[in-house]
């Protein structure tokens, strides 16, 4: 049998034409696809009549090209095969998409870090488990059935220049919850110092028997002597005391009877304050109600330190005493 | 804030850690979780709606069980709460009332503030139990198609498609299975309305590598009419989508492909140091035991012609 191969090779040119005709889609725009997140898009203008006609023919058919391209797209991927599924390689999403949370920032040292990091202390790796002589074996450093454990003793020396009747246990106990206090104290107080918030000082605590200067220790003794009811005012003044009256600052009122001239010369001033002519902005107000008209559009409003009014110089609602 | 907040927390147990060390901002960050909300009132359609699109959703939802009294266009005070506690950065709230009835609204948090938001009355529902096919598996990443030159050309089409697209987009992946390529989602924009339409995949032989695609309608099927819209500042958003650099994939020096796609790289290295090159040996080269001890003059003299 003679066969043509002119003939032949039309044949197959012809069949693999029709092969890529069934999974070939005609587009006037291209459909943009985004492999990562399974997405076409195609921006083709819709047909109104035939979306009014015949809805739901006309929408699937839509989908089923939209579908056979992004497929298309999905097959040119790299393709292997695990065990039994054969998978494609997804390429990463090309869409943005804002992100759920905001980045997260590289957490600031703490003041100990700081300090530290100045000194040049580092810290040394220690090993978990730590040999117990006692028991003569090894256990945790730390936690439950630790090794050297303090807390499980059952007598304690009474030092010497002690009080016989104080209970050492008790004491014990009580020492070792002040150090917790004062441990959480200090985190909370370095978590305020991130946020940019003034941070008053801790004064002393009853922590350690560490030797205190006397300068703290003269700072403790009078912010406990005020630490009254009464502020203090009825407490004995021990011998050699220096005057408490002078720490510390106190509220200075006018006057009742001033100078002539001094008063009326604060009349005039607020007179004029009054009378000028160019228009007096209340900073404080202003600011204010700005934050709270923003508040629900502008997230940023949140922020503490961006938000903080000026102290203004023409006073609010309520003047403040004393300072004049 | 929230992260601050996250702080002076302290975790109370191992577990309270592990959450709070899930729910704080990350850098590769987790799927987002979706929460669905009954209103004070819903009808029958809204409830059916939130219940299907949560079984669509569902390793990565939350069906709430108690109603939410809230109006997120007035208020987005409760929804905002919700999210934080539910650890959930996209919602649909449902609810029903003469004014708007059959009204959805679907929309995203970041950092558990409301960042946008689109309410649609729906005013065609087909449910996945109307169309009588069979269905795919749960859990299966859907394409999606959206087509309409208006998702394109209209300004607050396109950002209710990234809305769409970040709603129903699933689980970001490396790898996929192409068998489990079963759930087609298509929306269609025209004239203020979205048409949501949900497909079956059915692979058919091409001849060639590529199959040929049929679809089957599937349910649920939808059609939107958009209502209000909240669009976040573009200040906000492009605050939002700011990727941080180590989730940026690194360039990577030296290697390159051809168009074979064959992997080629430059390698630097020292230069060679030919004066300890092992050449092929010869017996007669040999340095015999014997002679080396007596004369080592004669066998240094060997070396150097060898290596000449």
């Amino acid at each position: 049998m003679v066969v043509r191969a002119e003939a032949l090779l039309q044949k197959i040119q012809k069949e693999e034409e029709e092969k890529l005709l069934s999974i070939q889609v005609p587009k006037t725009i291209d459909v943009a696809i985004d492999a990562g997140n399974l997405l076409a898009c195609d921006s083709n203008p819709i047909d109104t009549k035939q979306l009014r006609s015949d809805k739901e023919n006309y929408l699937k058919n839509l989908a089923r090209e939209g579908t056979q391209l992004l497929f298309n797209e999905i097959w040119k991927l790299p393709i292997e095969r695990v065990q039994d599924a054969v998978i494609a390689k997804v390429p990463a999403p090309t869409t943005v998409i804002p992100r759920e949370k905001p980045i997260p920032k590289a957490k600031p040292p703490t003041k100990w870090e700081e300090y530290a990091k100045l000194k040049g202390i580092r810290k040394l790796k220690k090993g978990r488990m730590v040999w117990d002589d006692e028991s003569k074996s090894w256990k945790p450093r730390w936690g439950y059935k630790r090794a050297n454990d303090d807390t499980k003793e059952w007598v304690l020396e009474v030092p010497a220049n002690a009080d016989p009747n104080e209970d050492q246990f008790e004491k014990k106990l009580k020492e070792k919850k002040e150090r917790v206090a004062k441990n959480e104290l200090q985190r909370l107080r370095n978590v305020a110092r991130r946020t940019g918030k003034k941070v008053p000082g801790v004064g002393r605590t009853a922590v350690g028997q560490e030797k205190q200067s006397k300068l703290e220790l003269e700072a403790a003794f009078h912010v406990s002597k005020q630490a009254t009811a009464s502020l203090g005012r009825f407490q004995e003044t021990l011998k050699g005391e220096k005057n408490v009256k002078k720490r510390g600052q106190k509220r200075k009122f006018e006057a009742v009877t001033q100078k002539c001239n001094t008063e009326k010369e604060k009349q005039l001033s607020i007179l004029n304050q009054m009378y000028k002519k160019s228009p007096q902005l209340n900073l404080t107000k202003a600011v204010n109600k700005e934050i709270q008209d923003g508040q629900v559009k502008n997230p940023k409003a949140g922020k503490r330190k961006n938000t903080k009014p000026a102290k203004s110089k023409a006073g609010g609602k309520r003047p403040t005493r004393g300072k004049r | 804030i929230g992260a601050m907040e996250n702080e002076i927390v302290k975790p109370r147990s191992q577990r309270h850690r592990r959450v709070l060390k899930a729910r704080a901002p990350k850098i590769h960050e987790n799927d987002k979780k979706t929460m669905f909300v009954r209103g004070g009132n819903t009808s029958d359609v809204v409830t059916n709606v939130l219940k299907e699109m949560y079984m669509l959703k569902k390793p990565d939802a939350l069906l709430l069980r108690k109603r939410n009294i809230a109006r997120p266009f007035e208020d987005q005070t409760t929804l905002e709460f919700l999210s934080k506690m539910n650890d959930c950065s996209l919602f649909m709230f449902g609810s029903h009332s003469k004014k708007r009835p059959n009204n959805l609204v679907l929309g995203r948090f970041f950092d558990n503030q409301t960042l946008d938001m689109i309410e649609v009355g729906v005013d065609v529902f087909q449910s996945l139990r109307d169309v009588k096919t069979s269905k795919c598996p749960l859990a299966t990443k859907p394409c999606l198609v959206f087509s309409g030159s208006l998702f394109e050309s209209d300004d607050e089409l396109r950002k209710v498609k990234n809305i769409l697209i970040d709603f129903f987009r699933g689980p970001v992946v490396e790898n996929i299975r192409l068998s489990g390529l079963e759930h087609v989602m298509q929306f269609t924009a025209e004239d203020g309305k979205i048409f949501l339409r949900s497909y079956r995949v059915l692979l058919k032989k091409s001849g060639s590598r590529t199959p040929r695609v049929e679809i089957e309608n599937m349910g649920p099927n939808l059609d939107l009419t958009i209502r209000r819209t909240h669009f976040a500042s573009d200040d906000l958003f492009k605050k939002a989508c700011k990727q941080p650099r180590a989730a940026k994939p690194r360039k990577v020096k030296n290697i390159s492909s051809d168009v074979f796609g064959a992997k080629k790289g430059r390698i630097h290295m020292t230069s060679q140091d030919l004066k300890n090159l092992q050449l092929r040996k010869v017996k007669a080269l040999k340095r015999k035991p014997d002679a080396s001890k007596c004369n080592k003059n004669k066998g240094k003299k060997t070396k150097e012609k060898k290596q000449k």
